[in-house]
């Protein structure tokens, strides 16, 4: 048995500790706003926050995680930042297809948490493992920025 | 409920005939005529399965069509019969049917709906329900524009009955039905009831454009909220009572087969519960992903290479090329190319080669399917209903209808999706049979199965030449391509291939529209290479684009030409395509200089195609270093795509397939001995944030018809970065992904 605090909650789960937390939060929390998309922490997807920094979660066991706050896309909104962040998404659209966005907004906040005034090179910096395919990152560029200028 | 279902039939086929002129008149690809092998539309189902027409007569909703409901909450349902992948079609759409129906926007939401044909089928695709080609908004202008109208009319009706006043002195605005005269007002949700019981009108009269209060303006994407919080359901995030996960180990090139296996440490691995055989490989179910992927890894699978396909990409390459010295098929010809070649003072030639491209979607395929007594029901992020359905109807001994198909967002597709094969969709089914259907199943694709799976976009070598004559006109060109046929063995090929010519395959290149009085395009197509290939966005045109308007460059400077300058001369009989090259050339500053700091060259180079009847000219602007590795700063783009319905979403679908085709400029998927080199994006880098360029996007006012532009916006960033490339560098690139080492100074 794991015991893991997510989203300010205590949760116990029957998972093997080598399982990656992305699965335990998807396959046993059914928390699925975390995705997969390689596997092998080269795209970003399945980026959760952990004590506040971003991780991937596809590439962390699940044992590694005890004892750390957990945060998922479900949870970000109990944040200024995290709110910020998603309504700035939402008023530039960003999305497109969407599945990598929890991913983006995770990193988002993570930047923003640190850095209220990002330049370009912060966001180049911040966002660069985090892959879209749909490529909009003109505007999640342009939306780190306006979710900045929300928080100042 | 509505009792006449009448308009919807009226409209549907007006609608049909509309498209198609329109359609046949834009001239474009992928989108006339869908062969189905089986079994004929008219024995589909009026009401099929899905959640529109199902279970709705409990409350009090008013359905004029199959693609409108509106409840007594005064939510206004619109049905999206094309699936929503990122393009912008749940919003597009929803966007023309609400502006006649003069709903607020805020009210308006909009499901996926279920597979049936007879009501949802694309109209340029004759009797087949499915997205592609960039056909949404195209073939859905006329339908939905009277779906929303006759709602209006039926609730405007309903108003004048209760109110016993004429309809002529009713008003409707912003999800508002009013009677100025007496200042009575109600809402769309408390006339529903009422509405239900209008008469189902004959004509419809539409809104002069001018009218428009969506249509060209900011209507925000529907889908936004959801993708930005994590409630938006994908295939991947669907769970089920008793459903097993599966993970398949594929074989490790394309046509070997299972010899036998061995599943005794499959099933060793705690959560694993059953190892299955299918025709595609072997299947380990488990109660979890985790598991079932450890299961795979744990499996020991030999397999029967004896009818694999085992060239690699560099003899497929040779091959083509050798292929390219002797004439194909005619494509196209116009005047006589042997003179105008044997006449000229100068020959200018060039070949290029592209590689295979992996479609690479975020989310990696995956289906669920679960089998009853009765039929069967699918969750996917469904791109090619009509076909899956029958795939599975066949599988499973069952009647189309029986295959109930949940329509879920798709973490992209570019393509990959809408497989004519049926692929992914019939490997979870042959998982579900192998197991007698006694537990639902998820099908998942891990990123390596995904990437290599096949379905490529296919490998294609291009040789031009062109004639300069002693005047020095261009007086003649040939291009002949080489590369496997997408369209043969798809249900599309009946239509679209004719006389053994894909007509994907030299799209862009056999509709070349500048004026040369003659021109020869010819194809060769190997049939004897066993890599699956498929459709990837923007389909023959992300070849033929840079081929032709890169060589076109290489032309102009043989004949001492600005690019701009001879691509206006040449297109006089084609506006658009000249309307949109002008106005980014003049956006870009084309012909201004380009401040270049030392030891960086900078150029700007142009490109302007037409693919699926929409048009788009870009100008990039890059900075090359000395080693030759480069950025691309900033793309102009221009776009004609007829009337903008909604303009935010053309600008994000541009700035999108820009990001797209440049991530194209570093891919490929490469094959040794027959086996896929690449597994994940460390073989295969997509683009990333800090690569993406300044972008600007130019929508040309037009009172046309739409065409799409989910794809029209890749086509010409490539050509346009080669020739800035070739302008900043003076070396001009044949082979993708570019090698920048050639760009060194």
């Amino acid at each position: 048995m794991i015991r893991l605090n997510v989203n300010g909650k205590a949760v116990t789960l029957d998972v093997e500790p080598d399982t990656p937390l992305l699965w335990a939060l998807r396959d046993t929390l059914q928390l699925t706003g975390t995705k997969y998309g390689c596997g092998q922490a080269l795209c970003g997807a399945c980026t959760v926050h952990l004590n506040g920094t971003p991780v991937r979660s596809c590439s962390l066991p699940v044992s590694a995680a005890v004892g750390q706050k957990i945060t998922t896309i479900e949870a970000v909104d109990a944040g200024k930042v995290g709110k910020a962040v998603q309504e700035a998404w939402r008023r530039l659209d960003v999305v497109q297809c969407g599945y990598c966005q929890s991913g983006q907004i995770m990193s988002a906040v993570a930047l923003l948490s640190a850095n209220r005034k990002p330049t370009d090179e912060d966001i180049d910096n911040a966002m660069a493992g985090n892959l879209c395919r749909c490529a909009t990152y003109v505007r999640i560029r342009a939306a780190i920025h306006e979710a900045a200028k929300a928080l100042a | 409920m509505n009792t006449n279902p009448g308009i919807t039939n009226l409209s549907v086929e007006q609608g049909a005939d509309l498209g198609r002129r329109r359609f046949l008149q834009a001239g474009a690809g992928l989108t006339l005529g869908f062969c189905l092998p089986a079994i004929a539309a008219e024995k589909l189902p009026a009401a099929g399965p899905g959640k529109a027409g199902e279970g709705l007569a409990a409350a009090v909703n008013f359905e004029p069509n199959a693609f409108l409901r509106i409840g007594a909450d005064n939510s206004v349902t619109v049905i999206s019969k094309h699936f929503e992948m990122g393009q912008g079609t749940y919003t597009g759409l929803a966007t023309i049917l609400a502006e006649e129906l003069d709903a607020d926007w805020k009210q308006v939401r909009v499901e996926g709906a279920p597979a049936d044909a007879k009501r949802y089928n694309n109209l340029f695709w004759g009797p087949a329900q499915g997205t592609g080609g960039s056909t949404a908004m195209a073939n859905s202008w006329e339908q939905l524009r009277k779906a929303g109208g006759a709602g209006r009319a039926m609730l405007v009706a309903a108003a004048a009955r209760k109110w016993q006043v004429g309809e002529a002195e009713i008003v409707v605005r912003d999800g508002v039905v009013g009677h100025p005269a007496s200042g009575r007002k109600a809402t769309f949700g408390e006339l529903a009831a009422e509405a239900a019981k209008s008469p189902v009108p004959a004509e419809v009269k539409l809104k002069d454009p001018k009218d428009f209060r969506l249509i060209g303006k900011q209507a925000r994407r529907k889908d936004s909220a959801a993708k930005t919080n994590g409630s938006a359901k994908f295939t991947q995030d669907v769970f089920l009572p008793g459903m097993l996960v599966a993970v398949v180990a594929h074989p490790p090139l394309f046509g070997a087969r299972v010899k036998s296996f061995d599943a005794g440490k499959a099933k060793a691995v705690k959560g694993v519960v059953d190892v299955v055989q299918i025709p595609q490989g072997v299947a380990v179910l488990a109660k979890d992903t985790w598991s079932a992927k450890k299961g795979r890894d744990a499996l020991t699978v030999s397999w029967d290479e004896s009818a694999a396909f085992r060239l690699g990409s560099a003899e497929i390459l040779a091959r083509y090329k050798e292929l390219a010295k002797t004439p194909g098929l005619v494509a196209k010809q116009v005047g006589d190319s042997d003179k105008a070649f044997a006449g000229a003072a100068k020959v200018v030639r060039a070949a290029y080669d592209f590689p295979y491209l992996a479609h690479a979607a975020m989310e990696p395929l995956n289906c669920v399917i679960r089998l009853a007594a009765n039929g069967c029901e699918v969750w996917n992020g469904e791109q090619l209903h009509t076909g899956d359905q029958h795939a599975l109807a066949q599988l499973f001994g069952l009647q189309p209808e029986q295959v109930k198909i949940n329509m879920l967002y798709a973490g992209g597709s570019f393509g990959r999706r809408a497989n004519k094969d049926s692929d992914y969709v019939l490997e979870a089914g042959q998982i579900v049979k192998a197991i007698g259907g006694r537990a639902p199943v998820k099908l998942v694709w891990l990123r390596e199965d995904d990437m290599r799976g096949g379905y490529y976009r296919p490998l294609f070598h291009h040789a031009l030449e062109a004639a300069i004559d002693q005047d020095g006109k261009l007086a003649g060109w040939r291009h002949r391509l080489v590369g496997q046929s997408i369209l043969i063995g798809s249900p599309f090929e009946s239509a679209l291939v004719k006389d053994g010519i894909d007509a994907v395959s030299v799209e862009g290149a056999a509709n070349l529209p500048y004026a040369i009085p003659a021109l020869t395009v010819d194809l060769h197509t190997p049939r004897d290479i066993g890599v699956p290939v498929l459709w990837w966005r923007s389909v023959g045109s992300s070849h033929t684009a840079f081929s032709t308007e890169a060589f076109f460059d290489e032309v102009a400077a043989a004949m001492g030409k600005d690019p701009v300058a001879l691509r206006k001369e040449l297109l006089a009989a084609h506006p658009r395509h000249a309307g949109v090259l002008e106005l980014a050339a003049a956006k870009a500053g084309w012909g201004t200089p380009l401040p270049a700091r030392s030891g960086e060259r900078r150029g700007r180079g142009i490109a302007v195609h037409e693919s699926f009847g929409s048009y788009v000219a870009q100008v990039a602007e890059v900075t090359v270093k000395k080693d030759g590795s480069f950025r691309v700063d900033r793309i102009v783009s221009a776009v004609d795509c007829g009337t903008a319905i909604n303009p935010d979403n053309i600008r994000s679908q541009v700035e999108g397939g820009i990001g797209f085709a440049l991530s194209s400029l570093a891919e490929e998927i490469t094959l040794q001995g027959g086996r896929v080199e690449q597994g994940n994006f460390d073989g295969f880098p997509l683009l990333r944030l800090p690569d993406m360029p300044k972008v600007e996007v130019h929508i040309v006012a037009s009172a046309a018809a739409p065409t799409g532009i989910g794809e029209p916006g890749v086509p010409p960033v490539a050509p346009a970065v080669a020739n800035a490339l070739a302008a900043a560098t003076g070396k001009r690139l044949y082979r993708l992904p570019f090698d920048t080492r050639e760009l060194a100074a």
